[in-house]
């Protein structure tokens, strides 16, 4: 049968962002797939040597505009452990609380995203109406919806206070019943199994060798997720992953799901055993030494390796996003799906491409 | 970052250690090339539930090269083909060799100098020329 090369992306209407493959298909059966990425690349690794380590913190939290708190945590741990600075338990915790709000808006974001690739308007809708109702409460503690700057080196920039606690957790019950009304389609109904069960599976192997991280991992048996490592609140609030065994993207999309109640109670835990106290320290000097800090994004894993010499700018700031480790994965399920079946793999692994390439 | 976290090696070592972490069963998280003054230096981090553990090289400043880790790990085509567009660094024998195309960018080689020129330094008065190793725009 004669092969025929269909190009996907980089402009593409379930594509948020920039990739492009190049599919070679016979009929409708995907044969290979060839990608291309590097339109987006901005060099802002390369930033690091002019900007003073301290403000350098903005320019990390705009590496995603999706997981951008979280970036800025890494970033600012990152510092804090070349500079040996003990951050009050205070600024842990609400650090913890904001990562964790990230986590659930992200993973709202992408339900939405994925419920539009499949033509379920409706429940796209939903996700992300219920994604504004955690904006609202980022918005309500930093001022900020999406990219917020309440991390610094040393600790955090905005306290949250007892009357706002009650607020939020109020909310929260709203939220969580909301979450297990919409949840509850993404897992049941009939069409979106259609379009998921089966679909782009990476075994247990598979996605351990290919480096995979987050979801993508996850969803294929690997218990693996970067909390565990005790960062942040997460020394206090033990987190135990969320598997399945089936690594079709069915698996990934139930994966996320349930990571938002875990978030939820990660909350709600954190709110409970907050310390009183101070949200800063002063950080004076500047770094020498090096560091490779890990933390566990909404997609996964992201590495920061940064590395100082006693100057003010660092000597290297390196990132390794979650969406640069799942890129060889899902180049591995595409081939042999079908050609309808390429937006949902695709979407599965929750791209990011501003993210990878930095 | 601890001392007995990264392990110094030579770029002949370099495919059989490599080779050893994956028989121990670790995952590639990440390849980190650092420009220093003359010379460019390699980090592989490994994981192994949980715990770190990093292979260190240094390449020379002038036509580095070194060879491909994708035969034994095939994620790190992504990793390699980032480190010859940003860096200049001739990896041979990747798996999937994206020619120099992997990152479209305005600069051949941007991070193959220490610090790139910055705006204000080149425009103030007496400003002497930058040097040219950051390569013609294309």
């Amino acid at each position: 049968m004669a092969r025929t090369v269909i190009p996907f992306g980089p402009q593409h209407p379930v594509l948020p962002e920039p990739v492009h493959l190049d599919l070679v298909v016979e009929d409708e059966k995907v044969i290979e797939a060839r990608p291309s990425i590097g339109f987006i690349h901005r060099g802002l690794e390369k930033l690091a040597e002019t900007k003073d380590y301290i403000e350098f913190v903005y320019v990390a939290e705009r590496i995603c505009g999706i997981c951008s708190f979280i970036h800025g945590q890494t970033y600012c741990q990152a510092v804090e452990t070349i500079m040996n600075i003990a951050v009050p338990p205070r600024a842990l915790y609400l650090r913890t609380i904001w990562g964790e709000l990230s986590r659930i808006h992200s993973h709202l974001l992408w339900l939405g995203l994925m419920a539009d690739g499949m033509g379920f308007e409706s429940l796209f809708m939903h996700s992300w109406r219920m994604r504004e109702k955690v904006l609202n409460i980022i918005e309500a503690t930093t001022g900020g919806r999406v990219i917020f700057g309440s991390c610094k080196v040393g600790g955090v920039r905005r306290d949250i206070n007892a009357d706002m606690i009650k607020t939020i957790l109020k909310d929260l019950d709203e939220i969580e019943k909301d979450l297990r009304s919409i949840t509850s389609v993404f897992i049941n109904d009939r069409s979106v199994k259609a379009r998921l069960c089966g679909i782009g599976v990476l075994s247990k192997q598979e996605a351990y060798d290919l480096g995979c991280v987050g979801p993508m991992l996850r969803a294929s048996g690997v218990a693996q997720d970067m909390r565990k490592l005790g960062y942040a609140a997460f020394k206090d609030i033990p987190v135990e992953p969320v598997t399945r065994t089936e690594g079709d993207s069915y698996a990934r999309c139930a994966v996320r799901c349930e990571e938002l109640f875990q978030s939820v109670n990660i909350i709600r835990q954190a709110f409970a055993k907050i310390p009183e106290g101070e949200i800063t320290v002063k950080v004076t000097g500047n770094p020498t030494g090096e560091t490779i800090t890990r933390t566990e994004q909404p997609r996964g894993e992201v590495v920061y390796h940064l590395k100082a010499n006693g100057t003010k700018n660092l000597q290297r700031f390196r990132v390794r996003t979650p969406t640069f480790a799942n890129l060889p994965a899902m180049l591995k399920v595409l081939p042999g799906c079908d050609l309808a079946d390429v937006p949902m793999i695709v979407l599965t692994i929750d791209p990011c491409i501003s993210c990878t390439e930095r | 970052m601890s001392q007995e976290q990264i392990e110094l090696i030579t770029i002949d070592a370099l495919l059989e250690k490599v080779r050893a972490k994956k028989d121990q069963g670790c995952r590639l998280v990440q390849i980190s090339a650092t420009q220093l003054p003359g010379q460019i230096e390699l980090t592989y981090s490994f994981d192994l539930n949980s715990q770190l553990t990093n292979l260190r090289l240094s390449l020379p400043g002038e036509e580095p090269h070194l060879p491909s880790i994708s035969s034994i790990y095939l994620c790190a085509v992504l990793y390699e083909n980032e480190i010859h567009d940003l860096f200049g660094v001739q990896v041979a024998g990747i798996a999937i060799d994206f020619k120099g195309k992997f990152y479209k960018t305005a600069i051949k080689f941007p991070f193959a100098t220490a610090k790139l020129p910055c705006a204000s330094s080149a425009a103030a008065p007496g400003a002497t020329t930058p040097p040219a190793t950051t390569g013609a725009p294309k």
